[in-house]
């Protein structure tokens, strides 16, 4: 099947398998390997995208679904040479080891800004809690890191949350 | 100094094995078997063979060309016998990866199925004592007279703690990529903790000379010993890429993973303590029950800890194995000392509530002078000054031994401690170093696999040549560099350091070139017992309504030698007190006694830690100065913060609860277990 989609702000065209899931068009056909493979059962988060500025497990898409609509890769996220504030805040707070959960981190922290409201912890369901280590936490817990990196990465997003 | 290669695991530029571009590349998707044990009757391809896109089916009907010295593990479709479930019994390669999947699920095999035994008992018949355990230790020791220590002792413990099958779970899925070329050279793009010994392995397998086959791993999506030793994809995509004349790409799926790509052994172990009015051991005995598959001897070296931790007039410890129709369990992070010391350490806490005495004085009145099990003196210990500095930080003093004791609402609140310890080892290692357009290029096949290898291995070539380490450019990851051991045993940075210390030292005195082995330096180090030693702290509450465990605070302090860089030491550290944490509270892969093979085969069954688990999480080390490990002074780090970790819950657990839990995992219905 023939769709098009806007990946980092580029139309693409794609004839794909209905079978064929959002990361592996993204992965297999467009060449973009940002997005990662750890479960393909959206268990992991690795291949996390922003599709129309939300945040979303690409394995769980299939590529059928998402004609027509915006995609953010970890590839689309900085400007340029000039990185994404979230991207520098992991690097300058080591917010990773071997690097595989780290797109998907990256992307997933982007929506979360942008998310407002309450999660499942806050403790006043009518105030905006902002973004304290414990709300951080609680709404990256879909973003798995076999390294344990995440007390850094908590830094590193609280910084840029701030 | 931050990472290297931080801007293009940032920007999702940084390549894994599965993500080069291959010009006409085919997809391979293994098919795993349904029984534990038996022959394959018959493999029909036939309706994957007629599926759209399928290029060639593999399996016993028509065994691929392999050597007979092949790893049991890599010998794919050489034989029709079945060792467990899950063992891959056959491929399918296709033109898209959605048609490989497809057609994978329309193989048919049949099979004559056997009885199966899959379950590990202390008492199981076939229990026996393997020569030697992993990596070649002594099965059994012993000294002095353990039942006469035991009779003599003022206190004693005797206990049994168990733990499960654990999963490596790297977030990387095993995946290789391969390439024959016109002259039969073939080139992997694997995810391998070392692509010297992959290079070696896949040679061995396929009846290559080692010089015909490339391995290249540039960046590697964790590992922590799953990816030690080549995985049955590297050699699929080998011989599938042969079959179909085409690259031929392979992804383990992540559930595949759990069968095909090593566990932790389960263990069981058996503890014997005793001390005298002071709390010195008058004795102590550990043996562990473990398990191997029927293909390959696998013994985890559980008891080890013991060798090295306590002083005492008699100590026994020792390894039986049994040989299961499972999967054959290989390295998982700290392989011995981590459930060796899950055990001894929850014991000792044991010991110190019997005795009446604190656990870290404890440890510290039994802390050893040479090395127990060998007598060799140790190259430098700090064991106390990890006790006394993390008792320090951590507020231990206000602690009131009496358990279950401390409430805040619902929860229940306690704290724990326990020792760390990890061999400090090197291996020959080879490397180059030369001039390159004014700036200095070091070659070493080391392996990144998140550790920070490349950045650590700058900053000692940028040291030892005194230029700044952005005149330093490494390249690692690639088995045509001078051959490198694993990253493995928490010896990579002290094995490559070695090596590219001496090359640049050359380098320095030639003025072009250095070109180093340091097999001969090795051999003429001192006999000493060389370890790192380190205490962790945990805080855990525990709600008495749910059984609910929260892990409030984690500490730990490191004598690790000289640290080479700061910033990747503290995550290598916290990174393994975190797996640590993940083994106390949920990792656990139960085995299906029934059917054979693993009833955990996902992330939404095997539970790792995520971020809410993860709160206060620090670790700091002492600054150790030991002459006698390598010229960096340094000890490996990747593998002692998962050591302890389970054990410090495990006892602030039994702190906040008073209720001793001996299996692993802690969980909220054995916590809540004694009121029913
Ligand atoms: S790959 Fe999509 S959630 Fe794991
Ligand atoms: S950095 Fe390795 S999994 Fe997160």
């Amino acid at each position: 099947m023939e769709i098009t989609l806007r990946v980092n702000g580029v139309p693409r065209k794609a004839d794909v398998d209905p079978r064929m899931s959002l990361l592996d068009l993204l992965r297999e056909r467009l060449g973009l390997i940002g997005a990662k493979k750890g479960c393909d059962h959206g268990q992991c988060g690795a291949c996390t995208v922003l599709i129309d500025g939300r945040r979303a497990n690409s394995c769980l898409a299939l590529a059928v679904a998402v004609d027509d609509r915006d995609i953010t890769t970890v590839e689309g996220l900085a400007d340029g040479d000039e990185l994404h504030p979230l991207q520098a805040a992991f690097i300058e707070h080591d917010a990773f080891q071997c690097g595989y959960c780290t797109p998907g981190q990256l992307c997933s922290a982007e929506g979360m800004l942008g998310e407002p409201g309450p999660s499942a912890i806050t403790e006043d369901l009518l105030t905006d809690p902002g973004l304290t280590p414990d709300e951080i936490r609680e709404r990256m817990s879909g973003n798995l890191c076999r390294c344990g990196a995440y007390v850094n990465i908590v830094t590193a997003i609280g910084e840029v949350a701030r | 100094m931050n990472r290297i290669e931080g801007r293009v695991k940032v920007t999702g530029l940084a390549t894994y094995a599965a993500e080069y571009p291959a010009e006409g590349v085919a997809y391979a998707c293994a098919v795993q078997s349904r029984i534990a044990k038996g022959r394959i009757k018959r493999v029909d391809g036939g309706p994957a063979l007629e599926s759209p896109g399928v290029l060639a089916v593999l399996s016993c009907e028509d065994p691929p060309r392999m050597s007979e010295d092949a790893d049991p593990e890599l010998a794919l479709f050489q034989h029709r016998e079945v060792a467990y479930r899950g063992q891959i019994v056959a491929a399918v390669v296709a033109d898209t990866y959605e048609n490989a999947r497809a057609a994978a699920a329309a193989v048919r095999v049949d099979y004559d199925p056997d009885d199966h035994d899959v379950t590990l008992s202390a008492d199981h018949p076939g229990l026996y004592k393997p020569d030697v355990v992993n990596p070649g230790f002594p099965t059994d020791t012993g000294k002095g007279d353990v039942e006469a220590g035991l009779a003599a002792a003022a206190t004693t413990v005797e206990v049994t703690y168990e733990t499960p099958v654990l999963h490596n779970n790297p977030m990387e899925p095993h995946a290789a990529l391969a390439y024959w070329d016109a002259e039969g050279r073939l080139l992997v793009y694997d995810t391998a903790q070392g692509t010297s010994t992959s290079r070696d392995m896949i040679a061995t397998a396929l009846g290559l000379p080692p010089d015909r086959v490339r391995v290249v791993s540039r960046h590697v999506g964790g590992g922590f010993g799953s990816k030690g030793t080549t995985r049955p994809q590297a050699v699929l995509a080998a011989l599938a890429a042969r079959v179909v004349g085409r690259p031929v790409k392979i992804a383990l799926t992540r559930q595949q993973m759990f069968d095909v790509t090593g566990y932790r052994t389960p263990t069981i172990q058996r503890l014997r303590l005793g001390a005298d009015a002071q709390g010195r051991l008058t004795a102590l005995e550990h043996v562990a029950y473990e398990q191997s598959s029927t293909l390959i001897e696998f013994a985890e070296q559980t008891t080890v800890p013991g060798r090295v931790m306590y002083a005492t007039p008699a100590l026994r410890t020792a390894h039986r194995l049994v040989r299961l129709d499972v999967a054959t369990p290989s390295w998982m992070r700290a392989p011995g000392e981590c459930p060796g010391m899950y055990a001894l350490e929850s014991a000792m806490d044991e010991l110190a509530y019997a005795a009446g005495l604190d656990p870290v004085e404890l440890r510290i009145v039994n802390d050893a002078e040479t090395e127990p099990g060998t007598g060799l003196p140790f190259s430098s210990r700090d064991l106390v000054g990890c006790l006394r500095e993390g008792a320090r930080r951590f507020g231990w003093e206000r602690r009131d031994p009496a358990p279950g004791i401390r409430r805040e609402g619902e929860w229940l609140v306690g704290t724990g401690v326990a020792a760390s310890t990890y061999p400090a080892r090197r291996s020959p290692c080879q490397a180059v170093a030369t001039v390159r357009d004014g700036d200095f290029l070091v070659q070493v096949a080391a392996a990144d696999i998140g550790t920070g290898a490349r950045t650590a291995l700058t900053r000692i070539a940028a040291d030892t040549l005194e230029v700044s380490p952005e005149r330093v450019h490494v390249e690692l990851g690639d088995s045509d560099l001078p051959r490198a051991p694993v990253a493995g045993g928490s010896m990579g940075t002290a094995s490559w350091g070695s090596a590219v210390v001496r090359a640049c030292e050359e380098l320095k005195r030639d003025g072009k070139e250095g070109r180093a082995d340091t097999t001969e330096e090795i051999k003429g180090d001192a006999e000493l017992a060389r370890h790192a030693f380190g205490a962790q702290f945990a805080e855990v509450r525990v709600s008495s309504v749910t059984g609910e465990i929260r892990v409030a605070r984690l500490l730990g302090v490191f004598a690790a030698g000289r640290i080479v860089d700061p910033t990747l030491a503290r995550s290598q550290f916290i990174g393994g007190m975190t797996m640590g944490l993940g083994m106390a509270l949920m990792e656990e892969t139960l085995t299906d006694a029934e059917f054979g093979g693993f009833l955990h085969r996902d992330l939404a069954q095997y539970h790792v830690p995520v971020c809410a688990d993860v709160r206060d999480v620090e670790a700091v080390w002492l600054d150790e100065r030991d002459g006698e490990l390598n010229p960096m002074g340094s000890k490996g780090i990747g593998e002692i913060g998962i050591v302890g970790t389970a054990a410090a819950i495990g006892n602030a657990v039994f702190h906040a609860t008073g209720h001793r839990v001996r299996e692993l995992p802690i969980t909220p219905a054995k916590v809540l277990m004694p009121r029913f």
